[in-house]
């Protein structure tokens, strides 16, 4: 029955990061163990997002350093990150608009495919075949994700919710051991949450892969995740367990506000 | 004669038909089901070994003659293949309405003793859990789909396919019992439970036997000429008897190929795919077809859809001669092939209906304009009535005499007979055996030489078609001793666009009248390409030009009525148009939008008063009405009251 969460997949260390005179973030140190949902909250402009920007290799932080499966960075780089295997959905959905579900998705296992271009484009021999064992891969996250019903349809198209969830089967397609979800449930309304929040459970218990998450909703949060950090005007004010967060004077002060 | 002679003896249930078809038709394929992406088949004889294997897992698991299994899930190929196995050992397997609540799904599994449960994911599973404390007979769960299911380490819960794992294991060592235990079952056996939904008290389980089912599919297979080359959709509840004969007896008997959609909400799609040579659906579905094409030909551009209406508008006199095998002339049959490059055919393509021969409609009475599209489309759809206690069929429309307004004549081997108060009974193979533990409900319906009753009113037609015009306990009469069937001219009224509800009136007075209730988009949308101005519903409803509008629904009405000699004295003499729509909140409707007549005739008694005194032409009205958030509010309105033209009976214009 217990989810076995392990040692420590990712650590960053003192990290502060700004642009010009704006500090996003003033020496922040957490750490994401293996297999576990670990969700970074925090009000309006907390430096949540600048953080995940960090993780992933968006931003490069002036101080500090990331630890990722044991090796020591003063930054990450995009494509590194990618290949190293950490994925991740936008607040805003950054999808192909144009395209299918299916083929949205199938962009994620891009990075995957071993054939190169000339081959993919004459569609033969081994690059046919890579591209089928691919489309199964596909075919399996959106069974996964109850998208059958859409897997053609240009996703343009799609109402809100559904495009998020196409976003989180692009993310899966790249098989990540690290999945980094910006506010995975903003603009949603409660159906469509809590459909959300069984899929994050689902994937970290069926894939096991590692999930951190940025949510505004407390709620939800402390529902599904093991560990919380809370960050506040770019700086870290808890870390610890729903419980022990929950029970965080600062905390409390942060989002109930505190008598002047 | 019927197939109840000629049946053969040994094919006498459905597990024995598998076998055969498996030796006979071994790689044709028996059942599809799309999963990631692709059409997953398996032929017969793949069919027949999966059947075995869970047939002897179950077994092992203690599964006996009698035993009860439930079957809980959308349409999957191995959910049926439960109710077979459950068949081949001499169970009895007991479908639920898959999107039933836990509460509901308590008193029939209750009532119908399962022993076992075979449901499709989680979600079912967890309903189970949920209840299993206050179902004392539920032994064992087995679930089909294994997603989410890591956590649930019951020991009374099982992976559908560990129990075919031991089941083949067991067959390994007990090579002759699957057979041996199929071989015991008759057609007498009971096949099958199903339970009526019950609109009134609890639902009944209805006990129907291998020959039921057999039979009737066996002499439905001959009425419509099925063959082994039908390819069929298998998208309506498993706990419907309707699925039962169209998605499983019936590709038993001749042995077609049965396709299970991916999942409920791409339906739609998948038919496209299949494109079925055979296909049942209740008038709601094709209204929505029809809706959808005529909402897209209205935004599609002008060439398109002036072709459209040309085309469709000869398709409505050309394409239903050629379906009835009516004569047709060389010119008309060329303009036909011109509409079907351009417009039939890509529209049925569209629609997923390219290859369908035959479709049917049950259920609730379908508009004659929907009936037509699709008729003209060469689609030749046909209507039927039937019950559950009748394993379907009491009546449908033979080839070529197809009417929107009647179901048809009698099935072959169904004898019909009309009671004085005009209540339609039946006797056919098909006949139920009994409702399980419920001998009163059982004598009530069925009397001792097996008629049953149907509770639905009809008369036949001239060409000797059964109209249901109502429910029998509805249907009253007039002083001049004429028949008054509130539902079959409420029905009439409501074809039309712009009439959203109806409710008649009259049993025991001298004239039929009628409330009517506009329907506000429609009407609403009429008025404003006539620049009408209106500041709401009591205000549209209340203006002339609207009762104008509606005079004429009303009318046409009355000439349809007039056609029928029964019904002509309940023509609609006096009518008003309601000043607020019936509504559920208000009690008026259930929720399921069916008029609750009582209700109505007291909450407005002043309203049919009024219509009953041909002197008056105005009604005044104070009404309570519940507004969305639940606040209530008075509504005063003063109402015109309209008289209708009646036309005299049809046979005495013809003597005059």
């Amino acid at each position: 029955m217990e989810r076995k969460i392990g040692e420590t997949l990712l650590s960053v260390d003192h990290i502060s990061l700004s642009f010009g005179g704006v500090k996003a973030l003033t020496d922040i140190s957490f750490s994401i163990r293996e297999k576990e949902v670990f969700a970074i909250i925090g009000p309006n402009g907390a430096g949540k997002t600048s953080m995940l920007n960090v993780i992933n290799g968006f931003y490069h932080p002036q101080e500090g350093e990331i630890t990722y499966k044991g090796v020591h960075r003063k930054q990450m780089r995009s494509h590194e990150a990618a290949v190293q295997g950490i994925a991740r959905t936008f607040q805003n959905v950054a999808l192909f608009k144009g395209m299918s579900t299916l083929d949205n998705i199938m962009t994620g296992r891009i990075i995957r495919m071993k054939r190169n271009i000339f081959w993919q484009a004459m569609y033969l021999g081994p690059a046919r075949k890579e591209e089928m064992e691919n489309r199964e891969f596909v075919e399996d996250i959106i069974d996964f994700l109850e998208i059958q019903a859409i897997r053609r349809t240009p996703v343009g198209r799609l109402p809100y919710g559904l495009q998020k969830r196409v976003e989180l089967g692009r993310a899966l397609a790249m098989e990540p051991e690290l999945l980094l979800l910006d506010e995975p449930m903003a603009g949603m309304n409660i159906e469509e949450k809590q459909d959300m929040c069984r899929f994050i459970l689902d994937v970290n218990d069926q894939y096991g892969t590692t999930i951190a998450l940025i949510e505004h909703d407390m709620g939800v949060v402390m529902d599904i995740s093991d560990r919380v950090v809370v960050l506040d005007y770019g700086k870290k004010l808890a870390d610890g367990s729903p419980d022990e967060v929950r029970a965080n004077q600062d905390v409390i002060d942060a989002y109930l506000g505190v008598p002047h | 004669m019927t197939e109840t002679a000629r049946i053969d003896k040994k094919l006498d249930t459905i597990p024995k038909l598998l076998l055969d078809h498996a030796r006979r038709r071994g790689n044709s394929p028996a059942n599809r089901h799309k999963d990631l992406g692709f059409w997953q088949s398996w032929t017969w004889s793949e069919v027949a070994e999966e059947v075995r294997n869970l047939a002897c897992g179950l077994a092992k698991l203690g599964f006996k003659r009698g035993d009860k299994l439930a079957v809980i899930g959308d349409n999957r190929p191995r959910l049926y293949w439960s109710m077979v196995a459950a068949q081949a050992l001499g169970g009895i397997p007991v479908p639920l309405y898959q999107d039933s609540v836990a509460e509901e799904m308590v008193y029939v599994l209750e009532n119908s003793d399962a022993k076992f449960a075979i449901v499709q994911n989680q979600e079912q599973t967890d309903k189970l859990l949920e209840i299993k404390d206050r179902l004392p007979h539920l032994e064992y769960i087995c679930y089909e789909e294994p997603r989410g299911m890591r956590d649930y380490t019951q020991e009374f819960v099982f992976y559908y396919k560990d129990v075919q794992q031991t089941g083949r294991a067991f067959h390994g060592e007990n090579p002759d019992y699957f057979l041996q235990e199929l071989e015991q079952g008759q057609g007498s056996d009971i096949s099958i439970f199903l339970y009526t939904s019950g609109t009134t008290g609890k639902p009944k389980g209805v006990v129907l036997t291998a020959d039921n089912l057999i039979i009737t599919a066996r002499n439905s297979i001959d009425f419509d000429n099925l063959t082994s080359d039908e390819e069929v959709l298998a998208y309506l509840p498993m706990a419907w008897v309707g699925d039962n004969i169209f998605s499983l007896a019936q590709a038993y008997v001749i042995g077609f190929c049965v396709n299970c959609p991916e999942n409920p909400e791409t339906v739609m799609t998948d038919l496209k795919e299949i494109g079925p040579t055979y296909y049942f659906a209740p008038p709601a579905i094709y209204e929505t077809v029809l809706t959808k094409v005529m909402i897209r030909m209205e935004d599609a551009g002008k060439i398109k859809r002036s072709m459209f209406n040309y085309f469709m508008e000869l398709a409505k006199s050309v394409g239903i001669r050629i379906l009835d095998g009516k004569a047709v002339s060389f010119s008309e049959k060329l303009l036909y092939s011109i509409g079907q490059i351009l417009v039939y055919g890509p529209l049925r393509n569209n629609l997923g209906l390219s290859r369908t021969r035959l479709a049917y409609t049950a259920g609730e009475a379908i508009g004659p304009e929907i009936f037509e599209f699709f008729r003209s489309l060469g689609i030749n759809i046909k209507q039927l009535y039937g019950q559950t206690e009748a394993s379907v069929f009491i009546c449908a429309q033979p080839d070529g005499q197809v009417k929107a307004d009647t179901v048809g004549t009698a099935y072959p081997g169904v004898e019909l007979r009309l009671a004085d108060n005009n209540e339609v009974f039946y006797r056919s193979p098909g006949v139920f055996h009994s409702y399980y533990k419920n001998p009163e409900s059982t004598a009530d319906t069925k009397d001792a030489e097996g008629w049953v009753a149907t509770g639905d009113a009809g008369f036949f037609d001239e060409d000797g078609h059964l109209k249901i015009i109502d429910r029998a306990k509805d249907v009253g009469r007039m002083t001049d001793g004429s028949m008054f069937a509130p539902k079959y001219i409420e029905n009439k009224l409501k074809f039309f666009p712009f009439i959203k509800e109806a409710v008649a009136f009259g049993d025991e007075k001298d004239y039929a009248t009628a409330f009517i209730c506009i329907d506000i988009e429609a009407v609403g949308n009429w008025a404003e390409r006539r620049n009408l101005a209106y500041s709401g519903y009591t205000d549209l409803s209340a203006r002339d030009e609207v009762y104008d509008l509606l005079q004429e629904c009303v009318e046409s009405v009355n000439a349809d009525l007039a056609r029928d000699e029964k019904l002509s004295g309940s023509q609609i003499k006096r009518y008003l148009l309601l000043h607020k729509e019936l509504d559920a909140d208000d009690g008026e409707l259930t929720r399921t939008r069916k008029v609750r007549r009582r209700i109505v005739a007291e909450k407005y008694a002043v309203l049919i008063t009024a219509l009953d005194d041909p002197q008056q032409t105005h009604c005044e009205i104070d009404s309570q009405m519940t507004f969305e958030d639940g606040r209530t509010g008075n509504v005063h309105a003063d109402l015109q009251i309209r008289e209708s033209v009646r036309i005299k009976s049809h046979v005495h214009t013809l003597a005059a």
